[in-house]
């Protein structure tokens, strides 16, 4: 059975690399077999799933060695796959969520002359991401983990032609570089710590070394999640990566790649744990993102970005239950992947939304247009219900976990953490309220005027010629969309109440996270009760804002926060100050400096090597009497020069 | 007496170099497929040490001695270790796919060339320089190594003087000026490193007597050769200057960016891939092993310039207008690596700076080397001339980017097994330079996916519009790098199999065991 | 007599040979100068020989005298040539062999 761990993974990479390598023929059916791999995958998972739940609780480990990668003098790098209970949760999210899009993207891609690669670099993702999560050292792990980075380079700026797509995805690329910097330093650090980096020693170990070395590891690994995850502060790169394809999006910006972070920190649960300051800086940095994401995403007109801000606030959520450590770590991955089905469905009806509108972003050009796609309508809504809490859906049951827990830290960080989750789902219940009510409810404000000015940034390439100018046609998306759309959406409903009636999810992680309840100074039913008061206000004030005013066509100025919001709280200006203009400055002095110093100190020695020959060529005049009396002279000198020295 | 291996493997090429250059002035094509047979067989023929060799025999083996200038005790004696019998390897590997490449580099212009014969020149240097390289790797005299070292300078002046890419914004005149000036000051770095080199070489031999590298290691290991403290350093410093121009090393580096973006891209492979090998090769079989005292001495200096390089050459990369020149800094930041790994003596540290100097070698080659196809289509080396490729010619840019990332050391690409490994065994020793050392790798992605994003994205520029995609021959070129990228990097264990054992026996030499993890010291 | 006498007489004549080196054109006339200098030299030598009472110095007289007799025989050729190809024996003429 262990040896399914491999084929699971080798199925997508398989696809890649028949679709990568396989050129122009494959086009007519590329599509079709980069899905078919990925449900075969699915299969594989599924398959593994129900050999692990086959075993007691305990005994759910599956380890396959393949072969030993780098065997240097006293460093030990395997190929070995580990499958736990963790791993299998994301195997089965990966492989499920990452099926349904590839069907979805055989409908929405289809008329993209380049749908075959697109295909190649989406087995190629899910190939990496699975490897991430079934790698069972920190090294391997890393190859994942800068795979799906990868990927996402590819995908994100899959329409290379538009420089904002090519800038986006190298922005990505680069913020993404500097947490793996931090991941390699984690090894590192865990190597001259441990003297390995497979998760069984380093994780048993824990115990046996200092606090600061585990801080050390802690904060760099948290470094790590931050690229990955698009947490604060390494969160600029989040928003411009839609510039990608809509699916992309979906899968990899929402659903799994970048929860990657949260899986980094619950796997290494053990030396967080032992590190309480580390621990606090996870949290810290949950908080602070799930704040930062929300607002953001209140400010945006993009459907996509509004989304985007959305995932950066709800992974915030998902890292701030890591980072409470094994109180929060089951809820962490619950939201995750309860996340995974509602935020994947959104982007997916975002997706459709845009396939009928001409690819139209801004929401300010949507409206009323629940009469139009009433698939899409109700599966995005209840996407929307499962995202805010509503009772009863998928998000009410993860998020309101992952609140009590924040509580249930105990002190005043509870209390902070605690009320900055609370702040984070009215924030959360305003801005999705305002993306339901300007997209499906109001006016039809895409009536009478044409879509997509010139600069307009998006390009997708159009379903459906309508000309540049052309009034849109809203239209339902063809089956091949919808179906993944409603399968999602039924996760959305049923995920939550499924994994959380009888703690299945709870008992299903245990024996990989562990768990303890904390104990909180306020009881779950407040917390839930102050959950619904504040979901209750979030939906009152936007409904106050954009149901029963007309929404305008062009943005309002807004205040100065909605100005900041709008240009992400103005880290890309900081950004572009202070590290690309510096960077600019630095690399130019120094080209600078290795021309007219480093060289110029070569080349002036030279230049008066030269300078001096010159002058000493005038002796050579080729009088031949001239060279006499010199060689007279010289001769004079050294006579001199041997009495002197006799002499003294 | 056993077949001489190793020095038919030098010869060969040497011979090959000898007929290349008599193949008659109408024969060029013959010319060509001549040098390419002969960097075949030799490939053959490296391919049979390295089956030959036995990763748990001796240090030295195949090895071969006989008296050359008894009178000065220069010995012509030869023999590999596991670090020889890599490069070696990925020398006679990469010398095919460099003569393929540069299959058009020197046909004569149409219009009325006053070179002699350029195409079988052009080849025949080639195979005189991979001869050169090969004997370096091979000789365990100091003397002979020395000869060869310099030698190589020959050969390679012309190869960057006499060819260059073809088309020139200023026109050949210009062209013909700067190519001069880069294969002089190629010529002269070399040759005040090799002269300073020679006094050094000349010092040892006063004091130990011999040239032999074996005999001298022998001699300083068990004590019978006593060198006082302030000579062991300055025949050091003689040797390692040569190594670091070669290399090369910050601040010795200005001649490179020169001389591989005023050469054909093939050259600048030859320079950057093999030349420059055989510095850092030289520095783990001469430095360490005849001065280790010294060496230990020095390091620290040694690893703030290599930090230096690697810091340095990657935000210069990111500063260029040239595609050419932007891959010289690379090469100089990835050098900063190779020594950094050396002189943080631990294994992992060489094993990965060995290994480092295959991946770089096979990495450059691929990322070179498609650039030499690009500017060929285009006839010209600025960046800011492209863009859109990727539309135009997708197989071109896809071979480019797998280039690019095996440069930025993305994993599962062969060279980030020897850069992380270098990484670890720098941390273990010297953490902080360790985690300097790590901003090179997010600088390394800049540089190259701006690169990356200026040539090969964005709208379809003009003059690309009509770009072709690779040939057959450049697909040749290029896709068994690629797959020799991709192998390496998931199953390395072939090359650090040859290459441990040989570290073991350069770190017990120095006197230095590798760090125990804080875990096992506390018990 | 003493034998210092003929260190002075070496002296003067290796004084006159230099001058006319130096401010002679004719290059016959600076070749007999220079001949005069080494003979004068060849004087300095064999007097030194009797004074120590060795006979290095006899012999390094031999060898002056043979190398000067090559020279000679090189030197005078060269002259020949100069004059059959400029007509004029001046060593200021040949002044061509500088940078």
């Amino acid at each position: 059975m262990e040896n399914l761990i491999a084929l699971l993974v080798a199925a997508p990479l398989l696809g890649a690399a028949v679709l990568l390598c396989g050129g122009r023929r494959l086009d007519a059916v590329g599509h079709w077999i980069g899905t078919v791999l990925a449900f075969v995958s699915f299969a594989f998972g599924v398959i593994l799933f129900a050999d692990l739940l086959g075993k007691d609780a305990e005994h759910r480990t599956l380890m396959q060695h393949l072969f030993s990668w780098v065997p240097v003098e006293g460093f030990q790098a395997d190929v070995t796959f580990r499958l736990d209970q963790l791993s299998m949760t994301f195997v089965l999210l990966i492989t499920g969520v990452g099926s349904l899009i590839h069907l979805y993207s055989v409908g929405y891609m289809e008329h993209d002359e380049r749908r075959r690669r697109f295909f190649g670099y989406l087995n190629l993702f899910l190939a990496a991401m699975l490897l991430l999560v079934v790698a069972d050292n920190y090294l391997l792990l890393y190859v994942g983990w800068e795979g799906v980075g990868l990927a996402s380079y590819l995908l994100i700026g899959f329409w290379q032609h538009k420089p904002s797509a090519a800038t986006a995805a190298k922005k990505a690329f680069l913020v993404n570089r500097v947490g793996d910097m931090g991941l390699s330093i984690a090894i590192m650090l865990m190597f001259t710590t441990f003297g390995t980096f497979a998760f069984g020693p380093v994780l048993d170990g824990v115990g046996d070394t200092s606090e600061g070395k585990l801080t050390a590891i802690g904060l760099m690994l948290l470094l790590a999640a931050c690229g990955k995850s698009a947490q604060v502060p390494l969160q600029s790169w989040l928003g411009d990566a839609m510039e990608g394809p809509t699916p992309v999006s979906a899968l990899i910006h929402a659903a799994t790649m970048v929860t990657a972070g949260v899986y980094l920190i619950v796997r290494s649960g053990a030396i967080f744990n032992a590190a309480p300051d580390a621990q606090l800086a996870v949290t810290v940095v949950g908080a602070v993102t799930l704040l930062f994401g929300a607002i953001v995403g209140c400010a945006k007109d993009d459907i996509k970005k509004a989304l985007a801000g959305s995932t950066m606030s709800q992974i915030g959520y998902m890292i701030l239950a890591a980072g409470l450590g094994p109180i929060g770590y089951v809820f962490a991955i619950m939201h995750l992947v309860t996340h995974g089905f509602f935020k994947a469905g959104l982007f997916l009806g975002a997706g459709s939304v845009m396939h009928g509108m001409n690819d139209e972003v801004d929401m300010r050009k949507y409206g009323g247009l629940r009469k139009y796609m009433p698939v899409t309508f109700i599966t995005f809504g209840l996407g929307y219900l499962a995202i805010i809490g509503f009772p009863g859906l998928s998000g009410f049951f993860s998020k309101d976990k992952i609140i009590e827990a924040a509580f249930a830290k105990g002190g005043t960080e509870g209390w902070i953490l605690g009320g900055a989750a609370l702040l984070g789902a009215a924030i959360t219940a305003f801005y999705m309220t305002r993306v339901m009510l300007m997209t499906f409810f109001g006016e039809e404000r895409w009536r009478n005027q044409p879509t997509r000015s010139p600069e307009a940034p998006s390009a997708e390439p159009v379903a459906e010629h309508h000309g540049e100018h052309a009034e849109p046609h809203p239209h339902e998306s063809p089956k091949v969309m919808t179906i993944p759309m409603i399968l999602l959406a039924v996760g959305s409903v049923f995920g939550g109440a499924f994994f959380s009636i009888g703690d299945r999810f709870l008992h299903w992680l245990e024996p990989v996270t562990g768990h303890s309840e904390g104990d909180s100074p306020v009881s779950a039913a407040t917390v839930t009760g102050a959950t619904m008061v504040c979901l209750i206000i979030g939906v009152g004030i936007a409904y106050a804002m954009y149901g029963r005013r007309p929404v305008p066509a062009v943005a309002p100025r807004g205040s100065l926060l909605t100005r900041a919001a709008r240009r992400d709280l103005l880290q890309d200006d900081f950004n572009h100050v202070v590290l690309v203009r510096g960077g600019e400055h630095l690399t130019r002095s120094l080209v600078y400096v290795d021309h007219t110093l480093v060289d110029g100190v070569v080349n002036g020695t030279a230049a008066s090597v030269g300078g001096l020959s010159g002058r000493m060529r005038r002796l050579q005049n080729g009088f031949a009497r001239s060279y006499a009396v010199s060689m007279f002279g010289g001769a004079a000198v050294l006579v001199a020069a041997t009495l002197l020295m006799r002499a003294v | 007496m056993s077949f001489p291996l190793l020095t038919a493997t030098a010869v060969l090429p040497a011979i090959g170099a000898i007929a290349t250059a008599a193949v008659p002035a109408a024969q060029r094509t013959a010319a060509k497929w001549l040098a390419l047979l002969v960097s075949l067989a030799t490939l053959a023929l490296a391919i049979t040490i390295l089956v030959r060799f036995d990763p748990d025999g001796g240090r030295y083996q195949l090895t071969e001695s006989h008296s050359w200038i008894a009178d000065f005790g220069v010995r012509y004696e030869l023999g590999v270790d596991g670090i020889a019998v890599a490069l070696i390897a990925l020398t006679a590997l990469l010398m095919p796919f460099i003569i393929l490449a540069g299959w058009h580099d020197a046909d004569p212009l149409e219009t009325g060339s006053r070179r002699w014969r350029p195409t079988q020149g052009f080849f025949a240097l080639i195979l005189a320089v991979e001869a050169m390289v090969i004997i370096s790797f091979e000789a365990t005299d100091v003397f002979l190594f020395y000869i060869f070292f310099e030698a190589m300078l020959i050969p390679m002046y012309f190869l960057i003087g006499g060819f260059g890419d073809r088309a020139h914004e200023h026109g050949e005149e210009a062209a013909s000026t700067q190519r001069s000036y880069a294969a002089v000051k190629f010529l002269l770095y070399n040759l005040i490193g090799g002269l300073i080199m020679l006094a050094a070489v000349i010092g040892l031999y006063v004091v130990a007597g011999n040239f032999s590298l074996q005999e001298i290691a022998q001699a300083r290991a068990n004590g019978s050769l006593h060198m006082a403290t302030s000579t062991e350093r300055w025949l050091f410093l003689g040797f390692f200057f040569a190594f670091a121009v070669k290399a090369p090393l910050w601040p010795l580096h200005t001649w490179l960016p020169n001389a591989m973006q005023e050469s054909t891209a093939p050259v600048a492979v030859l320079i950057t891939a093999v030349v420059d090998k055989v510095g850092t090769f030289a520095m783990l079989r001469f430095c360490l092993q005849l001065f280790p005292e010294a060496s230990k001495w020095a390091t620290p200096v040694i690893l703030v310039l290599a930090l230096i390089s690697i810091v340095y050459g990657a935000l210069l990369a990111v500063g260029q207008r040239d595609i050419k020149r932007l891959v010289a800094y690379a090469s100089i930041s990835h050098f900063g690596f190779i020594i950094l790994g050396i002189f943080a003596m631990t294994s992992q540290g060489q094993s990965g700076a060995t290994l480092y100097m295959v991946n770089h070698g096979i990495s450059t080659a691929a990322l070179m080397l498609v650039a030499g196809f690009l500017i060929s289509r285009r006839g010209s080396r600025l960046i800011a001339d492209y863009g859109g490729v990727q539309k135009v010619a997708p197989v071109l840019a896809g071979t480019f980017l797998i280039g690019g990332l095996a440069t930025l050391s993305l994993p599962g690409l062969a060279p980030f097994v020897s850069e992380f490994l270098v990484l670890v065994g720098t941390f273990t020793r010297y953490p902080a330079v360790g985690i300097i050392a790590t901003f090179g790798i997010v600088l390394a992605a800049l540089y190259t996916l701006v690169l990356y994003q200026r040539t090969m994205t964005g709208p379809v520029k003009q003059e690309v519009s009509a770009m072709p995609d690779l040939r057959v021959r450049e697909l040749v070129v290029v896709a068994p790098l690629i797959v020799l990228l991709i192998f390496l990097g998931v199953y390395p264990k072939p090359v650090t199999d040859i290459v441990n054992p040989a570290v073991k026996s350069t770190l017990s030499d120095v006197h230095k065991k590798d760090p125990k993890p804080s875990v096992e010291a506390a018990k | 007599m003493n034998p210092v006498n003929y260190l002075y007489l070496s002296a003067l004549l290796f004084t006159i040979g230099a001058t006319g080196v130096l401010i002679r054109r004719n290059a016959i006339v600076v070749f007999m100068c220079i001949e005069l200098m080494l003979n004068a030299c060849n004087l300095a030598f064999v007097t030194f020989s009797r004074m120590h009472g060795n006979l290095d110095g006899q012999v390094i007289a031999f060898f002056t005298m043979v190398v000067a007799a090559a020279e000679v025989v090189v030197g005078l050729a060269i002259i020949v040539s100069l004059f059959r190809s400029r007509h004029s024996a001046s060593v200021d003429d040949a002044s061509l062999m500088k940078l």
